[in-house]
Formats: structure tokens, sequence, C-alpha cells
């Protein structure tokens, strides 16, 4: 028995009492037949096959299954897959275009904001959802927005760096 | 991890979810951003039948004051939204100076403050807000609507006087004897960590005389503490250090810490004074700065 299934090509497989969600993942509009304890994070990694957003602690402290909910952070392991019904999920997977990394990932990059990284999805969602809402955040404003997200590599360092430099580089795009 | 099953319901108005919360019959409950819920939910602490989620509830997402005053936080507000509210503020500063306090960011935007206050976690900051600014739960049932005190509301740690077939679907906040000040300090030892102390100071004020006061106190008891005695000895006063003084050390004699890995019970005590004082010299500060 596995608590979620894609709609096509075939039904729910039992008669454990699922539900239609219908979702966008990415711009891309996805449905799945689920059981409504699924987790969101559960039916993104699992049932989508995303698996760029991690479980971390699965206990909400660890910010690592960080998506955007509407572009709002969310954790995924704290959401109900069927509340996500009719509403707008972004995963890591979204942030690049077919060609060009998302500023923040090139950030990430350029200036070693990462180690083993597992943070680093939850951490470059939660940043994004910053720039957008405050293009020109001071380092203060960027370790307050990401202190729900834990690293136990980088000492946050270049990560806050990388950050910045990401506001930097989306503030000259625009 | 994953919770035990249960039946989703997404009703789309009060009165619906009022009727599945009757049907339910006990084995029910709202989920609202389950912040909190949810995670007792995988540990299996709670195990509800029937899951009754209100975010497809219009009409409850608005906070705001009305003309005569009071403040009025609806149940689907989020943390989130009082943080980032430009008027709240001016209102009230002690709800604005707990938002960014609460949890972490990413919690803040699902969590919900009439949630928070309904879960009735001793550590809970909002409770203690409330206690200290005399606010209300309005509960609605099948019968209507009623309003507890926060300081009746919560009954003990995780409890509250809800009825299980009430939602909470608003809290409540008296108009202001004067103008409103005060603000709440919390000592954690890193951003989403459970409070190794916290003290919210609520005062209305005419001038630099402090008309009514209330002074909650998170973490330091099996329950929010309403410490009414040392808000008390701050009415009438005009902060004055001897007043300010007495207010410190009564309120730490309502707090019952526990030692615990987050320090000693002398420690945590020592806290809430030292709170209590801070709190009343940030007001007079921010006066000096008006006047």
């Amino acid at each position: 028995m596995t608590l979620f299934e894609e709609v096509a090509p075939s039904g729910p497989p039992s008669d454990i009492p699922t539900t239609r969600v219908e979702l966008r993942v990415n711009g891309e509009t996805r449905a799945a037949q689920i059981e409504p304890r699924l987790l969101l994070a559960h039916l993104i990694r699992n049932g989508f096959k995303l698996t760029g957003t991690h479980t971390g602690c699965d206990t909400t402290n660890c910010g690592a299954c960080t998506v955007l909910y509407d572009g709002q952070p969310v954790k995924s392991c704290t959401m109900f897959a069927v509340q996500a019904n009719g509403h707008d999920v972004t995963t890591v997977e979204g942030l690049a275009s077919s060609e060009q990394l998302h500023p923040i990932q090139e950030g990430f990059k350029d200036e070693h904001g990462l180690q083993c990284g597992f943070c680093t999805p939850g951490m470059m969602l939660s940043a994004v959802a910053l720039l957008n809402e405050n293009p020109n955040p001071t380092e203060d404003e960027v370790r307050w927005a990401l202190s729900g997200n834990l690293c136990r590599c980088t000492g946050y360092q270049n990560i806050v760096k990388a950050v910045l430099w990401a506001a930097e580089k989306m503030r000259g795009d625009a | 991890m994953y919770p035990s099953r249960f039946n989703y319901e997404a009703p789309t108005s009060v009165e619906a979810a009022i009727a599945l919360l009757t049907e339910g019959d006990g084995e029910a409950k709202v989920l609202a951003g389950g912040q909190s819920l949810i995670p007792m939910m995988k540990l299996r602490f709670a195990s509800p039948a029937t899951l009754i989620d209100i975010n497809n509830i219009p009409g409850l997402d608005s906070h705001g004051a009305d003309a005569d005053g009071t403040y009025r936080i609806g149940a689907l507000v989020r943390h989130a939204d009082l943080e980032k509210s430009t008027t709240l503020p001016d209102h009230l500063p002690l709800i604005a100076s707990a938002a960014h306090l609460v949890a972490d960011p990413i919690v803040r935007t699902r969590g919900t403050f009439v949630g928070s206050v309904c879960h009735a976690d001793p550590q809970g900051d909002w409770a203690s807000c409330m206690v200290a600014l005399g606010g209300s739960i309005v509960a609605q049932g099948p019968n209507g609507k009623r309003s507890v005190e926060v300081k009746d509301f919560v009954a003990g740690p995780f409890q509250t006087v809800l009825a299980h077939n009430e939602i909470a679907i608003e809290a409540v906040i008296p108009a202001a004897k004067g103008t409103r000040a005060g603000g709440y300090l919390k000592l954690e030892r890193r951003v989403g960590d459970f409070a190794t102390a916290g003290v919210g100071l609520a005062l209305d004020m005419s001038g630099s005389t402090v008309n009514n006061a209330g002074i909650g106190l998170t973490g330091v008891g099996a329950q929010t503490i309403n410490a009414e005695a040392a808000a008390a000895a701050l009415i009438g006063s005009s902060l004055e250090a001897d007043a300010v003084e007495n207010a410190a050390r009564l309120a730490a004699e309502a707090s019952n810490p526990r030692s615990d890995h987050r320090g000693s019970a002398d420690f945590k005590r020592h806290i809430i004074a030292t709170f209590v004082k801070r709190l009343a010299s940030n007001v007079q500060r921010a006066e000096a700065q008006v006047a």
C-alpha cells in the first residue's frame, strides 16, 4: 500500500479513502489521487519525483523541506498535500529556466554557499521569498529571513554572502 | 512520519465547520495553520478522526481596529501578517514587538495567532500577550457566539475551555484607556526554540501615568501566567524606579519555573524580573523621544 498514486494511468490502489488533488507545481498543473494524511513534502518527492525538496528533520525544525506555497515559504513536511489543492507550489527545480540558473543559484555557486548541500534548496527558496519582498536587504535582514533554515556545515557565512550576491545581481537585472 | 488516517473536510463556512465538529463528537479537530497540530499528529500525540480545514472559509483572515479602538484578529491571520503589518505598531506595540519572535520565519507564514492561543502551550507567546492586554477569544458554536477572556480561556497546559463543537473565530483586544505602550521580550537559545522565559507588558498611558497595566509570563509555569499583582504595582505610577522594581519582584514571584537544560529556576526568575525592568525602561525611553 502506498499513500499516493499519480492519477494516470491507473486509479487509486485500494479501498482506502483517497481524494484527488490538482495543483500547479513549478507552473505545471499536476494531479494526484492521495490519502489526506500524505504530507506535501512526500507528494512532491515520492509522487512527483521532484527530489530537490529534502526532508531533513521531519519535525518542523530544520527548513530543508521549504517550498514556496503561493509565493510564501512553507515547511512542506508540516502541510498536508490535500491542502495544496488548487494552489501554486514552487520547488527548487522551478528556480532555473532551461538555460539560465536563477541568480540565487548563481550566488550559491559563486560565493560557495554550500558544502554538503542538504539544506541548500530550502535556503534558496527562503532567500527567494525574501528577495521578492525586499530586493535590497541588509546582512541582518538576510540572517533573520534565513533563521528558520538550519545548516550544519557552513556556519552560514557564505550562505549570507550568496544571498547578498543574488540581491545585487537581481537589482542589476531589473 | 505519518499521522494516523483521518477524514479530511474543507468547509467554506463557519456554520458548516461547526456542524462537522458537532458530528465529530469530540473526535474532530480544527486545522488552521497546522504548525503545532500537524507535528503533534505526526508524532501521534493527536489522532483526530476528522480534520476540519478552515483555510477555505472566507472572512477570517483580516485584522484591524473598530471605530471604538477594539482590535480584532481573525482566526486565519498568520503570524507573518502581524509581523509585516505597518499599522499594528501604533495600535498594539506589544503584539507588534512579539510577532517576529514567534517560532521561525517559515512557521510564521502558516501559523495563526488564534490557533496559537488555542494550542495553549505554556511556551506560547501569544497567550501571554493576550493575558497582558486583557484580550478575549470569541468562540462560535451551534448556539451562537460567546466571548471568553484569555486568562480564563486557557485551562491548563494544552487545555482550553473551548467545547468540542466550538471554533475560536477571532481574538478581540479591548480599546486602550489612553495611549497604548509596552512590548515583549523573550530569551531563547536559538530561533525557533521554546522560550527560556518571556514577558509581555501592556500599558495604557495618559502622558507618563499608567492607567492600566497587564503582564503575561511565558514558559515559566505549567501554563501562561497572568502576573496580576505585578501589573497592579504599575497602575497609577509614572514608572518610577521603585514601582518598576516592585513590579519586577512581584512578576518573578508569580513565575513558577523549573530548572532544566535551558537554565535553573533562579536564573529564569531573574530573567523575568530583568525583562519587566527592561520593558518599562523601553517605554520610558520611547516617551522621552516623543516629548
